[in-house]
């Protein structure tokens, strides 16, 4: 047979810009090779079958979970997790993206857990719109919707996400 | 790890990935996997070998003609609701397609998850496999011998089974247009949007050229075994459109499902959904109805 049938692989991919490289075995689940091959433990695992959101990444730009994902299904591709969504400021710190910037502003965080999934989804909601549209009550709660909070009660992560687009628009 | 251990292969073709399947003992077909990841994670399914058909070159095409629409077995479900070049096409032919997706899911999981797997996993509670239902739609399946054609009522066997055993790839699905003359809505209650619904609901509404009903036909989300498609027209057929009495179809609706009660909710307040859900669903459909057919 020609097609190679693997229990482990090596996979190469850029995460958050940087290129990397992992051998794993094939049943390694995305989010577990972020945190346990990586060492990227930014990325939160919580209910591990999708349900939550709190292990959401950006896979070639758009939000996946990264529980349901295999990590070998990302070979070659770009992956972004909440460590990559802060930037340089140029002189040696970084910058908060300005969807992190306004959980602070806005307490749209209490215990943290759930916080990386939704931080990376709300990045990607924002920045995938055009900024000078009107965000409507429907588009947040369908950005957001799929990520599970037990602190906040969605009103100040909802705020978060205006305070953020009103940023980006300001901004841009 | 979650997962049990299995073998892993990535075939470049559907020939590879058939060989694949022949060859190795207990082989399942990975694509979106936003199904099957968490029956693996759960140990609820333990395949030896996954065969992902994601690099198999032409399964991410949508075509949409005057007959409905077919959907290759790598189409994503937010690709339906506006990724795909041919997303809008397929809406006009058949828009119930885009209306389910709307409600399959959240926004992550409909990045990855594909409509053609939802129905390969025959999920009695997912959106398109009711959709492939209500449409009389049909699969194709790419077996060793050549390609065949499976019809909804053929596919569907039980619970996350369907006929398919052996070698088999489904790489598409083929959903025939909305006929004309003819509405169709759907909806859905669900304690989250996008969780797995306590009910749903699609319908299609037919008039004639007085505009009077000649047909109504629903089918059901998370109630029953496997998808059921249902004949509503004795309860408004022949009624002017305006007219029709869509509760007494909503009612009918009840007697002929067979809803199972779990921890979400009973089995009598599902039947209630059903009533409802076919009233609500057929008053929306019916605005389209009478839209498209000139009075």
């Amino acid at each position: 047979m020609t097609v190679s049938v693997d229990t482990e692989r090596t996979i190469r991919l850029t995460v958050n810009g940087v290129p990397r490289e992992a051998t794993v075995p094939v049943r390694r689940l995305l989010s577990d090779a972020l945190r346990h091959d990586l060492g990227l433990t930014g990325t939160h695992v919580g209910c591990e079958h999708g349900v939550c959101g709190a292990c959401t990444v950006l896979v070639d730009g758009a939000p996946v979970r990264s529980c349901l994902l295999l990590a070998v299904q990302v070979d070659g591709a770009e992956v972004r997790t909440v460590e990559g969504l802060a930037r340089d400021d140029g002189r040696g710190g970084q910058v908060l993206h300005p969807v992190q910037e306004a959980f602070r502003e806005c307490h749209a965080l209490q215990c943290g857990f759930c916080t990386p999934g939704f931080l990376v989804t709300i990045a990607a909601g924002l920045e995938g719109r055009e900024a000078s549209a009107e965000l409507t009550d429907e588009e947040i709660d369908e950005m957001v919707g799929g990520n599970l909070c037990r602190c906040t009660g969605y009103a100040s992560i909802e705020k978060a996400v205006r305070h953020a687009a009103a940023t980006m628009r300001d901004v841009q | 790890m979650k997962p049990a251990p299995f073998r892993y292969a990535d075939p470049g073709s559907l020939e590879e990935a058939l060989e694949v399947l022949s060859a190795e003992e207990g082989a399942k077909v990975l694509a979106g996997g936003q199904s099957l990841l968490p029956l693996l994670s759960m140990r609820l399914a333990a395949p030896a070998t996954l065969v992902d058909i994601n690099r198999v070159p032409g399964l991410d095409t949508v075509e949409a003609t005057g007959d409905g629409v077919r959907v290759g077995a790598l189409v994503r479900h937010n690709s339906l609701l506006g990724g795909h070049p041919q997303a809008m096409a397929a809406a006009r032919v058949q828009p119930l397609l885009a209306r389910a997706t709307a409600n399959v899911a959240h926004p992550a999981i409909r990045n990855r998850g594909t409509t053609v797997g939802s129905i390969a996993h025959a999920d009695p509670s997912g959106e398109m496999t009711s959709v492939l239902a209500l449409t009389d739609g049909s699969v194709t399946v790419a077996t060793p011998s050549g390609m065949e054609t499976v019809g909804w009522r053929d596919l569907f066997v039980g619970p996350l089974e369907t006929s398919l055993s052996g070698p088999a790839v489904v790489t598409s699905a083929f959903f025939p247009a909305l006929p004309d003359r003819s509405g169709a809505a759907f909806a859905e209650v669900a304690r989250r949007k996008g969780d797995y619904a306590v009910c749903g609901a699609g319908v299609v509404v037919t008039l004639d050229e007085d505009r009077r009903v000649t047909a109504v036909r629903a089918s059901y989300v998370s109630v029953g075994l496997t998808p059921e498609a249902h004949d509503l027209t004795d309860a408004v057929g022949g009624r002017s459109v305006e007219k029709a009495d869509w509760a007494a179809a909503g009612a009918l609706a009840r007697t002929l499902v067979d809803p199972d009660g779990d921890l979400h909710a009973s089995a009598d307040y599902r039947r209630l959904l059903v009533g409802v859900l076919t009233e609500r669903t057929l008053a929306s459909a019916a605005v389209e109805a009478a839209e498209r057919t000139p009075a």
